[in-house]
């Protein structure tokens, strides 16, 4: 089954690919050069197969500077609001459309703030304020931080659903299967963007409605998380875990045959041992490059909702809803836009690349 | 080939119903309705009203009331944004505007994304390549509303060179064009690349070289003609896909088109246009994504359907 253009699904086709066997390629029947040969003698203790993937991460430079700029992203979202002191939602009075640092301040800007007694400093708000007060670069950390967390954590919903449905279609094989694929297809050829639109808006209002009418500890819980945030996570995960479910199952079916498996079962293992003890761990690695690409496309979903004023709601702001509010103000504070959108495809593309090369260092096929 | 087909009409039919069902549901577990806005009506017109549109009843007996009305083509109509027309007029009216954008930009994405893919293909190894590649994955990493919004900041702010909002010119028609097709046009220069080298690897090639075609010659007839294969098919879901996922650059450009309309339909709770929008666009991806399925086999013959192979 194909990717679909412009949907969010990651392309799984060439990490299912991963499970093909592989076949020789002419040069594979060379004679082998004297060197090579000697390559065949072990002389280094062997390697783990992590250690062994992230060697060959490691001589990928493009995936190696994606990774430096992802820890660089995440240190900005998570330690940088330590430095700074204001909060994402502190609205000061006469500190109102700030320039960045690279523009000199209007007359206006000085006047307002000479009337409420403040000298103008353009080092005390970096990238500006916005038209409430509110500092632009502390909102841009705390926007970066919402944007990845809920990348990392719709991901993790993904994973956990797609693996205990793709392990549980591939082991008991069937009738069972049959069902779980069809479910998969279906879900597959519906047009997620539209789904996600209108569940994300049903959820978040359903969410909200249901926190501020009912009290005790789990919608306390739920509003400290965020009724619109876990809205646009179950939304996620009902769509989403479709390919990481295909890809496990593949896994899984090849798996089931292999000796040690037999093993286990004529020692009386049970199904549910046999699945969490010996065949999702061996699904490891394909299991970890489709959640890496998945986090950027559930990063790209979250700012498309906020974009169009369907994620999460104000004060509270997100890489997307801070591109949105750029918007109205587009002609006299352009760089309110661009910084915002520019990071956003920065965080995206980078995800991506190291996905990639995550890809080819888990590939087995590729090894040498 | 018949019993394929028919498999898949019908999963295409259920995942139609299914899509009904679930967005009726999930409309109307929403708190709020369409006739309460800032001015709330009294009890009395408010029972009125739903007695009129058939709120009052069941949600049940709502849903097969609105599946019945669906087999005879009838959408219902408007309760809020354009109060009593029927639905399939106003999506009549929007679509062809949707339509004429997404057309330039289907356009756009394969006469400019094959030719990339292939010089990219034709230089591998080469800075050309390297930097083609760069370029084709920003495309497919950068939301639409950025390439948008970019563009506008660029063109219509700074070198107020093209015009902003609505859909006046043929100026007016560039940069959404450009947006919407930026993203399906690196798609395809990627596609067209990786499938072109793996055409370049195969016999046939191997054989074309060796009675001693010309480079370009082997490139432009032997090796695109296979390469296309995957290509042509994406053209159809593409198509789709642009057509109804103009959602942000309809909004950013303020383009009165079907993208932009569903939104508002959403954020304005008018049931019969959410459902409508979704129930045409839906069936317009899924019909889509058929004929593809289907032309794939007719393009290249040696892809078996049916029994087994796909699952």
């Amino acid at each position: 089954m194909k990717k679909k253009l412009l949907s969010m699904q990651p392309d799984i086709e060439p990490i299912l690919k991963m499970n093909e066997p592989y076949t020789p390629v002419p040069e594979d029947f060379e004679k082998a050069a004297e060197s090579e040969k000697e390559s065949f003698i072990t002389k280094a203790k062997s390697v783990s197969y992590w250690a062994d993937a992230w060697r060959r991460l490691r001589k990928n430079k493009v995936a190696m500077v994606a990774l430096v700029v992802i820890i660089m992203l995440f240190l900005f979202a998570f330690i940088g609001p330590l430095f700074t002191n204001y909060s994402y939602s502190i609205q000061m009075r006469g500190e109102e459309n700030w320039p960045p640092f690279w523009e000199k301040p209007s007359d206006s800007v000085l006047r307002k703030a000479e009337q409420d007694g403040i000298t103008f400093n353009k080092w005390l708000h970096p990238l500006g304020t916005d038209n409430l007060g509110r500092d632009n670069l502390t909102r841009l950390m705390y926007g970066t931080r919402i944007s990845l967390s809920i990348g990392i954590v719709a991901t993790l919903i993904v994973v956990i659903i797609g693996s205990i449905v793709g392990s549980i279609a591939g082991y008991a094989g069937g009738a069972v299967d049959v069902v779980i694929m069809r479910i998969t297809e279906i879900i597959y050829s519906v047009p997620d963007i539209l789904i996600v639109l209108l569940l994300s808006t049903a959820l978040k209002a359903t969410l909200t409605e249901y926190i501020n009418s009912s009290t005790g500890w789990w919608p306390q819980f739920l509003n400290t998380l965020g009724g619109n945030l876990v809205g646009i996570f179950i939304t996620f995960g009902l769509i989403y875990w479709v390919s990481m479910s295909r890809i496990i199952r593949g896994q899984v079916l090849m798996l089931k045959q292999q000796e040690y498996v037999t093993a286990a079962r004529a020692l009386g293992a049970s199904s549910g041992r046999i699945i969490k003890r010996h065949l999702l761990p061996n699904c490891i690695g394909q299991l970890v490059v489709t959640a890496c690409l998945q986090i950027p496309s559930a990063i790209f979903l979250e700012s498309f909702l906020s974009f169009l004023g369907m994620g999460v709601s104000a004060p509270l702001t997100s890489l997307g809803s801070m591109a949105s509010d750029g918007l109205s103000g587009l002609y006299t504070y352009p760089y309110r836009l661009v910084v915002p959108a520019v990071i956003l495809s920065v965080l995206i593309l980078s995800f991506n690349l190291f996905g990639d090369g995550l890809r080819d260092a888990l590939d087995p096929r590729l090894k040498k | 080939m018949a019993g394929y087909l028919i498999k898949r009409v019908l999963m295409a039919l259920l995942a139609l119903l299914i899509i009904t069902c679930v967005t009726f549901v999930v409309m109307n577990l929403v708190p709020g309705g369409p006739f309460l806005s800032e001015k709330a009506p009294s009890p009395e017109v408010l029972a009125a009203l739903e007695a009129k549109y058939g709120l009052d009843k069941p949600l049940g007996e709502q849903l097969v009331n609105y599946l019945k009305d669906l087999l005879h083509g009838d959408l219902g109509v408007s309760f809020r944004m354009q109060k009593n027309r029927p639905v399939t007029t106003i999506i009549g009216e929007m679509f062809p505007i949707s339509a004429k954008v997404g057309v330039f930009a289907v356009l756009n994405a394969v006469i400019l994304g094959i030719p990339l893919g292939c010089l990219a293909a034709y230089n591998r190894g080469k800075p050309i390549d390297s930097i083609l590649r760069v370029i084709m994955t920003l495309g497919i990493s950068i939301p639409s509303f950025v390439v948008a919004t970019l563009l506008l900041v660029l063109f219509s702010v700074n070198l107020k060179i093209l015009p902003g909002t609505g859909l006046a010119s043929w100026k007016n028609y560039l940069m959404p064009c450009f947006a919407l097709s930026f993203y399906p046009m690196c798609y395809i220069g990627r596609m067209t690349r990786s499938s072109m080298l793996d055409a370049i690897n195969a016999d046939y090639i191997r054989t074309a070289r060796a009675k001693g075609l010309p480079s370009r010659r082997i490139i432009f007839k032997h090796a695109l003609r296979n390469s296309l294969i995957p290509v042509v098919t994406y053209i159809g879901p593409m198509t789709a896909y642009i057509l109804s996922g103009g959602f942000v650059v309809e909004t950013v450009f303020s383009i009165p088109g079907l993208g932009r309309y569903f939104i508002q339909s959403i954020l304005n709770r008018d049931y019969p246009i959410i459902m409508g929008t979704t129930i045409f666009l839906a069936a317009f991806v899924i019909v889509m994504n058929l004929l593809v399925d289907v032309l794939y086999k007719v393009i290249d013959p040696r892809i078996t359907l049916g029994s087994g192979g796909e699952a």
